[in-house]
């Protein structure tokens, strides 16, 4: 009796596409990813049922567990302007490095005062800074540069806005986020509030992260 | 053959053997670069997905809001206090508070919630309607929006004040506009408790033996 020859398959198979396809894959979220600058300040943000997203091109401040507040904005052009603003209004020197170091940098929580020292130290100086910082002052007595820094951020901005828009470029508006710890006292928040709310601010959008269902 | 197990082991017996340069494959073993890939792809996916966070959208008042002009009947004032305590009491603030119409209840589904919902029937009795359009795609997602934001704005539907006391923690506020969304309560406003309010608090804290 003839035997029936089966036809030997391979037991390999061509993986090409299905790499192909992986690379692929990693390109487009090595592009789209943007990594989050290291938090400057621990800060836990409640939750919410709320879908709507954060849209780009914001002010974030943000008010951690204790009161501080930190001052952070998105756009680096914007934000050359800003402390070009800043740096004239309280009459402190400044480098051309100095606004390139402060335009990448992320959020902070110095005093006007120290803000120069801040800039210029390193990125382990600044952790050690931020951790001991009382936060950007909003006293109204002993100066509140937060008012300063929400009115000329928001004209910085807003003239960044314009220019890239009418060069044809789409833009978010500029937009204002208020990421406050859950622990944190809304006297505080309240208080960021109507100093934003003097400076022209009208819509707020506080940072919230998804609630499990 | 013999030597079955051996394999083709020195084979071409007998045979002159011709050196030749090995010839070496032009395949090379790629699985160690496609793990490696695999790995970004899966370090690079986790990432992402997470990365924005949702916001929910506050437009307070530029002065006092115009509570004058609600209707006391349909108005529902909420304070929030310490240690996640909340006091409400119907109506707007009486020109002789007393602090025998507030009450105290807590973030709970069973506490707020189901006060503000008692209170807001009107909106919840025309919303199903809408709902089963909406659902049944009759009726597009920026018209159900817009109905939606006309029944919740009628006079008839719940206006709440959310006060809070300086010791009101911002978790509780978010929680708050939280339960408005969730309860369809379109009008609100978030302002400062007063002092007449205050005092309504401390006595029913002290009556109640409240800390």
């Amino acid at each position: 009796m003839p035997k029936i020859k089966i036809p030997r398959n391979s037991p390999s198979i061509d993986m090409t596409p299905m790499v192909d396809l992986a690379f692929l894959l990693v390109t487009f979220f090595m592009l789209t990813t943007k990594f989050r600058p290291e938090e400057a300040v621990q800060v836990t943000i409640p939750f919410s049922v709320s879908q709507t997203k954060l849209p780009d091109n914001v002010t974030t401040i943000s008010i951690d567990s204790a009161g501080r507040v930190f001052y952070d904005m998105d756009g680096k052009d914007a934000r050359a302007t800003l402390f070009k603003y800043m740096a004239g209004k309280y009459k402190i020197a400044i480098s051309d490095q100095d606004i390139a170091r402060f335009s990448v940098m992320g959020p902070f929580g110095e005093s006007m005062g120290d803000m120069k020292k801040y800039i210029e130290s390193s990125e382990e100086d600044r952790k050690v800074m931020n951790h001991a910082t009382p936060g950007i002052p909003t006293d109204s007595t002993k100066g509140d540069e937060l008012a300063d820094w929400v009115n000329l951020g928001l004209s910085a901005s807003l003239a960044d806005y314009n220019d890239k828009k009418s060069a044809g470029q789409t833009v978010n508006p500029p937009r204002f986020a208020i990421k406050a710890d859950s622990r944190a006292k809304y006297k505080i928040v309240k208080q960021v509030i109507d100093i934003c709310q003097k400076q022209g601010v009208p819509h707020f959008n506080l940072i919230t992260s998804m609630k499990a269902k | 053959m013999a030597d079955v197990g051996g394999g083709g082991e020195g084979g071409g017996h007998g045979r002159h053997q011709k050196k030749r340069a090995k010839k070496l494959s032009t395949r090379i073993d790629m699985t160690p670069m496609v793990d490696l890939g695999f790995l970004l792809l899966t370090f690079f996916m986790l990432t992402t997905t997470f990365s924005k966070p949702k916001v929910i959208e506050l437009t307070p008042p530029v002065k006092d809001p115009h509570i004058k002009t609600e209707v006391d009947t349909t108005t529902l004032t909420i304070i929030m206090s310490a240690n996640n305590k909340v006091y409400y009491y119907n109506g707007l603030l009486p020109a002789n508070p007393d602090s025998n119409n507030l009450n105290l209840t807590d973030f709970s589904d069973n506490g707020i919630r189901k006060i503000i919902l008692a209170k807001n029937s009107f909106v919840l009795q025309q919303l199903p309607a809408l709902d089963q359009k909406h659902d049944a795609h009759q009726m597009a997602d920026t018209t159900y929006s817009r109905l939606k934001d006309q029944v919740e704005g009628k006079k008839q539907a719940v206006f709440v004040i959310l006060k809070t006391d300086s010791a009101a923690k911002y978790l509780n506020v978010v929680s708050m506009l939280d339960e408005m969304d969730i309860c369809n309560v379109g009008k609100y406003a978030l302002v400062d408790a007063s002092a007449a309010e205050l005092n309504m608090m401390r006595d029913y804290n002290n009556k109640h033996k409240i800390q």
